[in-house]
Parts: C-alpha cells; sequence; structure tokens
C-alpha cells in the first residue's frame, strides 16, 4: 500500500483525491484544540464574536499534550477521542475548516458536513503518542493559555502519518474496514 | 506490629506513576508481537508495528507512551500487622501522585468538579481501592487508566434468566459499541456477581491481573478464551481500521451476589494497559 506525502494546510484541488484508507504523512501547520477549547469557541461564535484563530483552510489536531521535558519541543502528543467534539465541529467546518485529526466515531452530522463542505477527517493511531512527537518541530501556543494542555497550540509538523477515516465523498474506513475482515 | 514510613509511600507510588506510563508491561509488548504474526489485515499489521515501535521509544527515551496518562487508579492490599508513621495512606497515596505526575512530565487530566471541569493541576485525587490482607507487608498496584477506553465501558444488572448467554451478548455488545473509540487492540477486564458498584470494582480489578494469565475456575477461564475469540471476530482490528485484532485478552473475575440479581460490569482498557506494582 502506498503512502502519500501531503502538504498543510491543504493545496487546492487535494482533498477531493483523498480516499477512505488512504496513508498519508503530513508536513505543515495544524491547530490543536480539544474538549475546552472547542466549548470556548463555540461560546464565542454564538455571542457573535470573532475565533482567535482563523480556521478557513486549517486543520485541528484533537490533542492535549503532555508537558514538554526540558530541552524538547513538545510532551507526548498522541489523538484523544474525536466524538466528544462532534457536537462543535459542523459550526468550525461551516467557517471553512478543513480537515481533523483524531481517533473514533464522528456522528451523522459531522460526516455530512464533511461532505458538504469537502473536507475530511484523518485518524492517527490513538496510544501511539511518543513515536508522534518525533514529527512534531515546533509548537506555540495561540489561543486559550489558560486552559494549559487544552490551549490552542500552532504545530509544525513534518511526516506525521495519518488514514483517511471520512473522505469528501462520504467513504467511512470504520464501515470499510469491519466489511473487509467479514469477508475474508 | 510493623512500621512503615509516609514518606516510603509517597517515593514509590510516585516511581510507580512514572514506570507505568514509561514502561508499557512486557506481556502486554508480548501479546503485541503475537498479534503481528497472525493479524490478516494489513493495516491491522500496520498499525501493531507502530505501537511496538512507540512502546520501544517511550521506554528507552522514558517519556509517557500516551498523552492521557490518566487517572491514578490503585489496589492497596494492606497487613493488617502494619502501621504507617508519618501520615495516612490516602495522603501518601496522593502526595505520591501528585509527585510522580510533576517529576514524570506527565498530563494532568483530573477536575475538580464534574460539571464546573476545572483541573485540579496535580492529577489528585486518586481513585483508591483498599483490601486488608492478612500479614505485614503493603502492595501497591497502581494502573493509569485513560479516559478513551474508561468511557466507552458499561455496567448492566441482568436478570438471573438472561443466563451466561445474556452475560456473553453484553459484553461482545460493549466491544462491538466501543468500535475505534477505546483504542483497540483492547484488554476487556470483566466482573460477574457482586452487587452495583462491587461488580464494576471486579472488572476494574481484572484489569490488574497480567495478560495472558488466566482466571483460576475452570469454567471462568474457558469463558475468557471463547469470549476473546468472539471479540476477535467481530472485525473492528487495531484502532478500527479492520481486522482480526480486537483485543489482546479478556480477564474475568466473579463473586457472589443475590438470588435475584446477575450484574455484569465490562472495564475496557486501552492497548496502553499500564500497570505497576510494589511491595513494601
Ligand atoms: S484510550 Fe488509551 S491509548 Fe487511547 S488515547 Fe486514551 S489512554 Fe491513550
Amino acid at each position: 500500500m502506498s503512502i502519500k506525502k501531503i502538504k498543510l494546510p491543504f493545496e487546492d484541488g487535494i482533498i477531493e483525491t483523498l480516499k477512505a484508507g488512504d496513508r498519508l504523512l503530513l508536513t505543515g501547520t495544524v491547530f490543536t484544540a480539544r474538549d475546552a477549547a472547542h466549548k470556548r469557541m463555540f461560546d464565542t461564535l454564538e455571542h457573535g464574536k470573532t475565533l482567535p484563530i482563523n480556521v478557513e483552510g486549517q486543520v485541528i489536531y484533537y490533542v492535549g499534550p503532555t508537558p514538554a521535558m526540558p530541552g524538547k519541543v513538545i510532551g507526548s502528543a498522541g489523538p484523544t477521542t474525536s466524538g466528544r467534539m462532534d457536537k462543535y465541529t459542523p459550526r468550525l467546518l461551516d467557517l471553512g475548516l478543513k480537515g481533523m485529526i483524531g481517533k473514533g466515531y464522528r456522528s451523522e452530522a459531522v460526516i455530512q458536513s464533511i461532505i458538504k463542505n469537502k473536507a475530511v477527517y484523518l485518524g492517527a493511531i490513538g496510544g501511539s503518542a511518543a513515536l508522534l512527537s518525533k514529527t512534531i518541530k515546533s509548537v506555540e501556543v495561540v489561543a486559550y493559555e489558560d486552559l494549559g494542555t487544552e490551549a490552542i497550540r500552532k504545530m509544525e509538523i513534518v511526516d506525521f502519518p495519518v488514514i483517511v477515516i471520512n473522505d469528501s465523498d462520504g467513504n467511512d474506513l470504520y464501515k470499510q474496514g469491519n466489511e473487509f475482515t467479514n469477508k475474508t | 506490629m510493623r512500621k512503615i514510613s509516609y514518606q516510603i509511600i509517597v517515593d514509590k507510588v510516585s516511581e510507580l506513576c512514572i514506570n507505568a506510563n514509561y514502561e508499557l508491561g512486557q506481556d502486554v509488548v508480548n501479546a503485541f508481537k503475537e498479534a503481528v504474526k497472525i493479524e490478516r489485515s494489513e493495516i491491522g499489521r500496520d498499525v501493531l508495528n507502530q505501537l511496538i515501535a512507540n512502546a520501544e521509544i517511550a521506554a528507552s527515551e522514558r517519556v509517557p507512551m500516551c498523552q492521557d496518562t490518566g487517572v491514578a487508579v490503585f489496589i492497596v492490599e494492606v497487613g493488617q500487622d502494619i502501621h504507617i508513621e508519618g501520615g495516612t495512606l490516602n495522603d501518601a497515596i496522593n502526595e505520591g501522585v501528585k509527585k510522580g505526575y510533576l517529576e514524570g512530565y506527565l498530563r494532568n487530566s483530573i477536575v475538580s468538579h464534574p460539571l464546573e471541569r476545572k483541573n485540579t493541576g496535580d492529577n489528585t485525587p486518586a481513585i483508591i481501592h483498599i483490601e486488608f490482607v492478612p500479614g505485614n507487608q503493603l502492595k501497591i498496584m497502581m494502573t493509569a487508566k485513560g479516559g478513551g477506553a474508561e468511557n466507552m465501558s458499561r455496567m448492566k444488572m441482568l436478570k438471573p434468566s438472561d443466563g451466561i448467554e445474556g452475560v456473553k451478548d453484553f459484553i461482545i455488545e460493549t466491544v462491538r459499541n466501543a468500535g475505534p473509540n477505546a483504542c483497540p487492540p483492547l484488554v476487556v477486564g470483566v466482573g460477574i456477581g457482586g452487587n452495583f458498584e462491587y461488580c464494576s470494582y471486579l472488572a476494574k480489578k481484572a484489569l490488574f491481573r497480567e495478560v495472558g494469565k488466566r482466571s483460576k475456575p475452570p469454567e471462568i477461564s474457558a469463558l475468557e478464551v471463547e469470549l476473546l475469540e468472539e471479540m476477535n471476530q467481530l472485525g473492528i482490528g487495531p484502532q478500527g481500521y479492520g481486522g482480526s485484532t480486537t483485543a489482546l485478552d479478556v480477564k474475568i473475575e466473579i463473586a457472589a451476589c443475590h438470588i435475584a440479581a446477575l450484574p455484569v460490569a465490562v472495564n475496557l482498557n486501552c492497548h496502553a494497559s499500564r500497570h505497576k506494582e510494589a511491595v513494601l
């Protein structure tokens, strides 16, 4: 199985070529946000205010890293369960967010919003945080610093391994995976 | 009456917290290696190989294997002939957790109030279960329990007439329902019997047992093997990407229960099945 190298933010026309089950190595910028940051972003939008980051065209990585040890840019940083962000995600996709990196099922509403907005949901391997951290080259807190591990960070990654779970055509690796095994 | 100092417990607990998060047990690593040999899906084998590599990096570089360094859960067997000098056992454990999570650069994942949700900043309080045993030793067993797998765990009060079939269905359904969210391959802890709260405790306690080590009663040991086979036919596979390795092991603890009850609890653990123990 081949592995595609992909630049972030996505270049025009790339998302449409990504299919559920594709293995990718991502290089470029992602923003981190998990439960508390999502809730705060959502409340900000509900109050008619603007977000502290522009999500248009960007990718959000659902992660709350461990503290960086001396001399390192970040601690261990693997994905958290995405489903807890489902309530907030369609709103961000409507604002132009193009991708999410996490682990686990998305709701039907999120899957429909991914199709509608031509976006993509990518899976990183939960629990492989020590390995994933090696691909993170720089980290900067850009908003909600008071949230600690849950703050919004801007990260530069190089060859960060993911797999496409939900593509913009509505294919779902979690469903395909089960079918695959039941047949063999 | 043997005396054990408060500070010795603090230091030992701190060490357990750090080592549990850095060094995945050999039992789990071996289970990964066995699984790679028989996993039918290519992506599945790829995931398992990444997990082996991840465990090696974490152990050799002394960093946490997962960013969710968990709730610190303890089962402590307190010999009835010991006396703890200089403070209480609970305080010593919590101080040890605080120290270990700080010095080990582990993540603080506890909020003080379930609805207001403010981080306590030091990963305390720990969850501590105490069992009194004969003798003059203190056995401290610790697990760093991640949120992803804990969230997919379930408990149900079945009717005695549901019988063994009802029990099996509930366990398999819980695993199926968890799908990718609990970070498979899983280690599945099951409690059968007891009452509402004791059953859940048994399921947690089962997770402390080594992977591959069977339960003593032969009918329960056979049930563990049968359920493991069934789980691995669900097709969920490593990380839910499809495959034949959905679980690494199933461990069941049983207890006596009321004539009207058949409680079953399924406590899922992810592949980051982290536990360490020490005897003082
Ligand atoms: S479920 Fe386990 S492996 Fe997955 S992110 Fe949580 S602690 Fe880590």
